[in-house]
């Protein structure tokens, strides 16, 4: 076996299945120590990049190296590469302690009973070593399937949707869990997963995919308040995305025009080619003010609309605001102080910092990433 | 067990209280199958006991008698033929097992979109008669055939008939021709036991294996073929038993009385001497040594466990 540490590399690998592209030249660096998520609907070819790292399907082009290794012709018995499967894998007529042993008997390693009941105690079932993987819960033989995995001390940990068998309540736990884990022991975890909240919160680096290839990397935060493609952008939260046209790009601040109405942009958050843009706010961006009142506009974003529904959801209330030129957008207000006057019908106006807002180029479909109904 | 006290202790039917007539119904809707197996199997095998015990001849008539020399006398007369009978049905059962576990094993995991034509060609040979089939292979092994021919040239016929399985320039009437008849005969019950729990199989779990660093060799040793046990064990039992009491292979590919099996014997006994007691011994004894085989291998290999 290869015991090459180091940064994960994909250089330029695609992989073609009969007719169809899975993954379209892909390029990737993932920092070793890091939690790294691959994020995209299903069929992005998050999965198909996940095996062709773990070695159970091949590039068609490209190379796959860890540190200095070259790993893209290594048998996947040969890799330094552990994966979390899916449906989790355990032999069935193994017991846990021998499930959990399996990587370090094949190896040949010493003191095999130490390093299981280590791995053990690490995922809190110590007491059920000689259980069949049966005999346990969901949440436990996913455990199981971590410790079968991380025992090995592999160069890269590979997470195939992990927690997609776990209910609700169960999956948040492991999250934190795996977090908890993977910064003890410090080892690179490539993570797959469709729920874009469960790759915020565990990964230091998102990378979002879509139809084979990467749509954008960067750390959550970047992610999610500087999107640079409408698919990012609804993927990963909400957004309000209205089309405009950049009139003037004067400086630091591009104005775009929306039907009439002049909205400034910081040039530095325009991804577009050319002039034709989708303008976007965050839902939690916007603030809602009742027109009557009159409010203060300058220096700011600001749109009159008139409220069409709003949903109290407990920590925030959500309205759903009618633009002049009958769009709808969405405003999530914390519930600090209601106003009760915010009911359908109600004229009000929205305002937001210019700072937030953000220009993607209309080339693409406004509603690319959305989430719809028939896919949930 | 507390509702079959209540059908043992219930008068009639008619006269028992609702309750109890409720507690009747699984043993209504067992019955049929009851039944069957009382009329099939349980009379023909006290049948068979008893006649084991009788005495007498052809002539004077059977009585029982309770003479159990005939055991001493059929073991005695006829160890060699019960001892070849297990030989060549273990020796059948392990050929077919190396010939089926593969075949069965490229069935699920390889032939894709020929799957179910394979498995139709594993089946397909039961539409011809048992007897017509054999009879083929009679020719197949004949003296002047490419078999025979290919067989000697390669030398493998001197090698076999050192350890005395063939004659140096004949497979026919030899014991290796009523080992292959049997091979050939109960392959399909090999393979299709093997193949339903090989198709059972995660394919994902071998996966796994080759993840955590098991070479295809080692994943199949430690998961596939642990896996695919009970296959294993179904399969060799329903290859095994049939051929212990083969009469058909060790006659028409073999040559009596030097490969006769014990099978054979009982045929002759019941159908040309008419010797119905000591026949009947050597039933029950071949009965009695196949169930404790049978039971020794199933706790062996403790296939309950494996699930």
């Amino acid at each position: 076996m290869t015991t090459a540490t180091g940064d994960l590399r994909l250089l330029r690998v695609t992989k073609r299945f009969a007719d169809t592209v899975a993954v379209d030249d892909l390029t990737l660096t993932v920092q070793q120590g890091s939690f790294f998520a691959l994020l995209g609907p299903s069929g992005c070819g998050k999965t198909t990049t996940l095996r062709m790292v773990a070695g159970l399907e091949e590039p068609t082009t490209g190379r796959i190296s860890i540190g200095d290794t070259d790993i893209t012709d290594t048998k996947p018995y040969r890799r330094p590469v552990n994966t979390v499967f899916q449906s989790y894998a355990l032999f069935p007529h193994l017991d846990i302690f021998e499930n959990v042993a399996f990587g370090l008997r094949r190896r040949k390693v010493r003191d095999v009973d130490t390093q299981v009941t280590q791995m053990l105690e690490l995922v809190e079932l110590a007491g059920y070593a000689r259980r069949k993987p049966h005999q346990l819960s969901g949440g436990q033989q996913q455990r199981v399937a971590v410790a079968r995995a991380l025992v090995n001390h592999p160069g890269v940990l590979l997470l195939d949707e992990p927690l997609g068998a776990l209910d609700l309540k169960l999956r948040r736990q492991m999250q934190r869990e795996l977090k908890r884990i993977q910064t003890d022991v410090g080892i690179t975890f490539v993570h797959v997963t469709h729920d874009q909240e469960e790759a915020m919160t565990m990964a230091d680096t998102v990378a979002v995919m879509n139809h084979g290839r990467i749509e954008q990397i960067g750390s959550p935060v970047d992610l999610y308040e500087h999107p640079a493609t409408t698919f990012v952008a609804n993927f990963l939260g909400q957004s309000n995305l209205v089309d405009g046209r950049v009139v003037d790009r004067d400086g630091d601040l591009a104005v775009v025009d929306v039907q009439g109405h002049r909205l400034g942009v910081p040039t530095e958050r325009v991804h577009a080619a050319g002039d034709a843009v989708h303008l976007g706010v965050r839902p939690e961006k916007v603030a809602i003010q009742v027109a009557a009142d009159g409010p203060d506009t300058s220096g700011c974003n600001s749109v009159p609309g008139v409220v069409l529904d709003s949903s109290f959801i407990g920590v925030s209330t959500e309205y759903l605001v009618r633009l002049p030129w009958a769009q709808t957008v969405s405003v999530v207000a914390q519930n600090i102080t209601r106003d009760p006057r915010l009911v359908p019908g109600c004229d009000v106006v929205l305002t937001w910092d210019r700072g937030h807002t953000f220009a993607l180029d209309a080339a693409q479909a406004i509603d690319d990433g959305v989430e719809r109904l028939a896919a949930v | 067990m507390s509702a079959l006290a209540h059908v043992g202790g219930a008068g009639p039917a008619a006269q028992a209280p609702p309750t109890r007539r409720r507690s009747l119904l699984p043993y209504l809707l067992l019955a049929p199958g009851l039944l069957w197996l009382a009329v099939f199997f349980v009379v023909p095998a006290l049948t068979l006991v008893s006649t084991s015990l009788f005495s007498g001849s052809l002539e004077a008539g059977y009585v029982l008698t309770w003479e159990f020399g005939n055991y001493p006398l059929a073991w005695s007369q006829y160890a060699e033929q019960l001892g070849r009978s297990f030989l060549y049905a273990g020796l059948a059962t392990a050929l077919a097992l190396l010939i089926g576990y593969p075949l069965a094993y490229t069935i699920a995991f390889k032939a894709g979109r020929w799957r179910n034509v394979l498995l139709i060609l594993v089946i397909a040979p039961f539409y011809t008669s048992f007897l017509i089939r054999t009879l083929a292979w009679k020719i197949i092994l004949s003296d002047n055939g490419a078999v025979v021919e290919w067989l000697e040239r390669l030398g493998v016929l001197q090698v076999l008939s050192v350890v005395g399985l063939t004659a140096p320039d004949r497979v026919l009437a030899t014991p290796l021709a009523v080992v292959t008849g049997l091979t050939y005969n109960f392959l399909p019950f090999m393979v299709l036991p093997l193949y339903a729990s090989l198709e059972r199989l995660d394919p994902r779990l071998v996966e796994a294996a080759g993840d955590l660093y098991a070479s295809p060799f080692t994943a199949f040793r430690r998961v596939t073929f642990p896996l695919s046990l009970p296959g294993v064990v179904a399969g060799t039992l329903l290859t095994f038993i049939p051929a212990a009491g083969d009469y058909i292979n060790a006659q028409l590919l073999g040559s009596l009385p030097a490969t006769a099996m014990v099978g054979t014997v009982i045929d002759a006994l019941f159908l040309r001497v008419r010797d119905y007691p000591l026949a009947a011994a050597l039933s029950v004894t071949l009965m009695v040594v196949v169930v404790s085989l049978v039971a020794a291998y199933v706790r062996r290999a403790g296939t309950e466990e494996l699930v």
